[in-house]
């Protein structure tokens, strides 16, 4: 099997506030290789925008890293200059951002900004740039990519600017492809449509791809392998067949039993997990679930559980995984 | 577009007629009817008479409106009741003094503004841009007269570096322009510290925008995030001020004006003003008015060609 192509390492990632360090991601661990797809699921504040962020190496003002990093390349991409990361964003790894309708720029044109965005290609005029980002529309399934490059954002429906910033990401073919939400922000027939077109893109890709989301029917469409994540922690790991069909963690049960896909009875209120996220500024001294969990004990609620390998490539971060 | 721009030069057509209604109406409410105020007390019924018909104040007002704005129209703007000269030669022969003034203002004010306000920008919180709001706040809230007269105090007067009064001999641009400093300085202060807020504002709020988010994943350089990215999102609300603030800075030319006695429409009007000479006033007022709605619309055009969402809130 191929070595990791990125790796994030036991990073710890803390946000500045007036309460003190807010501690969003606290020692991920995971990593993807070539021609891979994994996938990142937990619900808001779980720390996946931190983890996606980091990927991209575009954390905010106020967040530090306050142990490990993300290794790509045979180097720490949060350790380097400003002036390499920027080298390394769009080139090597690209970015599909969640709300295309505001992640494009709305007073310069979709072809202007995708010749800006293959800034980092050398020797390419700026009409090859422009063909090459026709072609790329074409690709992702637009049929007069011409007309679409003049456009503004604005002039585009959605799921033409989803497909538009696909191509973007695309365009100088990046070693890695971090998606945020793909598709978050788009209809149920649209969704379809994009997730059908990940599929197809993935077939000649052959870099990794991480997907970041709280849509766990995305993630079973598209990736080979899942993290979920709590509270800032990767709680499992598996592949998308063990963590969704013989999940050990208490947490991802829960959150494979909320999934309105998995219910097949009417009910008038849909199933939730009881509780709410422990407080990041002083996270809890045991395990982060235990307030929520059904089967904790005394012993989850004052020691962290440690990481158990389950199976092949599949762990949980559970005391009762153990036995 | 063409539709928009129809439309908005409709409404400045109509805007112009309302301010003439007004100003007649003023003639006709200030007490006293203009001849007698003209010719003093001691005038003779058949004097005044004379002077009325002179300055068509004895036909009926609908009459009145009718005659200017048909006069208007062909670029008559009727005779100073003195020296009995053209409007419309008057109003050519000092208007370009006060464009000048305006020009040189505005340009110091958009340079300075900007430039404080993307200083603000980049050292965001730190000492730099806690001065800048004070100063900015401070240039704001100081009237631009009073302005004018500590610049003639400390540069003319004390140091003696501009000279007082006056617009510069003619043909001279040396002297023009040592002319200009002071009174456009004097207009410009209260723009530079309101464009310096206005644009720190706007390029906070889109430095903070997702797109620039987006640029930034992509690798574009800052300085082009900052110059192409942000700065032309930012500049549209500036731009919508800065026409908008073209009448006011007209407006304060008429103190400026009078105080550095510039030759000028300020000093034409202000002293027109004074003698009841109607023609004079209603002639430069117009044209002031329809200066002004030209800049304001043309303004407005090209925020509808930089910025594609203002046109399609327009077209909707």
């Amino acid at each position: 099997m191929s070595a990791p192509l990125i790796k994030v390492d036991d990073l710890s990632i803390a946000y500045a506030s007036e309460e003190g360090p807010v501690q969003a991601l606290r020692h991920a661990t995971l990593e993807a290789r070539a021609g891979e797809a994994i996938g990142i699921v937990g619900e808001s504040g779980c720390g996946k925008s931190t983890l996606a962020s980091a990927l991209i190496t575009l954390l905010a003002r106020n967040a530090r890293v306050t142990s490990g990093g993300v290794q790509f390349g045979g180097r720490d991409i949060l350790s380097i200059s400003e002036e390499e990361k920027r080298k390394l964003r769009g080139r090597h790894i690209a970015m599909i951002f969640q709300d295309p309708m505001t992640s494009f720029n709305p007073v310069l044109t979709i072809g202007e900004q995708l010749v800006d965005f293959q800034g980092q290609r050398e020797g390419l005029s700026k009409a090859e740039k422009r063909q090459q980002a026709a072609a790329m529309l074409k690709r992702v399934g637009i049929a007069d990519p011409g007309r679409c490059l003049d456009r503004y954002v604005a002039e585009l429906s959605g799921g033409m600017r989803q497909r538009a910033a696909i191509a973007a990401a695309l365009l100088m073919a990046p070693d890695v492809l971090v998606a945020d939400e793909p598709t978050t922000a788009l209809d149920v027939t649209m969704e379809a449509q994009i997730i059908h077109l990940l599929r197809e893109l993935r077939r000649d890709y052959n870099g990794a791809i991480v997907i970041v989301t709280h849509h766990l029917g995305v993630v079973g469409e598209l990736c080979d392998r899942v993290y979920v994540m709590y509270a800032g922690e990767v709680v499992e790991e598996g592949s998308t067949d063990d963590v969704y069909h013989r999940p050990r963690h208490p947490y991802t049960r829960a959150l494979i039993a909320c999934d309105p896909a998995n219910l097949h009875e009417q009910t008038p209120l849909l199933p939730t997990i009881p509780g709410r996220l422990p407080d990041l500024v002083s996270p809890p001294s045991g395990c982060s679930f235990a307030a929520r969990c059904p089967q904790a004990s005394e012993l989850c609620r004052s020691m962290a559980p440690p990481y158990v390998e389950v199976g092949p490539r599949h762990a949980a971060r559970c005391h009762e995984a153990l036995a | 577009m063409l539709s928009y721009a129809i439309k908005r030069i409709g409404l400045a057509v109509l805007i112009i007629f309302v301010v003439m209604l007004a100003m007649y109406a003023m003639v006709f409410l200030v007490p006293g009817d203009p001849a007698s105020l003209a010719l003093g007390p001691r005038a003779t019924p058949e004097l005044k008479r004379a002077l009325m018909e002179r300055m068509g104040l004895d036909q009926p007002i609908y009459v009145q409106v009718w005659n200017f704005f048909r006069n208007a129209l062909t670029g008559d703007l009727g005779y100073d009741v003195w020296s009995k000269r053209p409007v419309s030669e008057m109003i050519a022969e000092v208007f370009p003094n006060t464009l000048f003034l305006g020009a040189v203002a505005m340009t110091i004010a958009l340079v300075a503004g900007i430039g404080l306000g993307c200083l603000a920008v980049v050292w965001q919180g730190r000492a730099v841009d806690r001065v800048l709001a004070v100063l900015s706040v401070s240039m704001i809230s100081i009237p631009s007269f009073v302005v004018a007269i500590y610049l003639l105090l400390v540069f003319a007067v004390w140091l003696g570096w501009f000279p007082a009064i006056g617009a510069g001999e003619a043909g001279d641009w040396g002297s023009q322009i040592r002319a200009v400093v002071l009174p456009a300085a004097a207009i410009a202060i209260t723009w530079v510290g309101y464009l310096a807020r206005l644009v720190r504002a706007s390029m906070l709020e889109v430095m903070a925008a997702n797109h620039v988010r987006t640029a930034r994943a992509f690798g574009l350089t800052e300085a082009r995030i900052v110059l192409r990215y942000a700065l032309r999102v930012a500049i549209v609300p500036v731009i919508a001020i800065v026409a908008v603030g073209f009448g006011s800075i007209l407006s304060s030319a008429v103190f400026v004006e009078t105080v550095f006695s510039r030759p000028g429409i300020g000093t034409l009007i202000t002293s027109a003003v004074q003698k009841r000479n109607f023609p004079v006033v209603m002639g430069s007022v117009l044209f002031m008015t329809a200066f002004y709605l030209t800049v304001v619309t043309l303004a407005d055009l090209l925020m509808a060609k930089l910025d594609p969402r203002v046109r399609d809130t327009l077209r909707g």
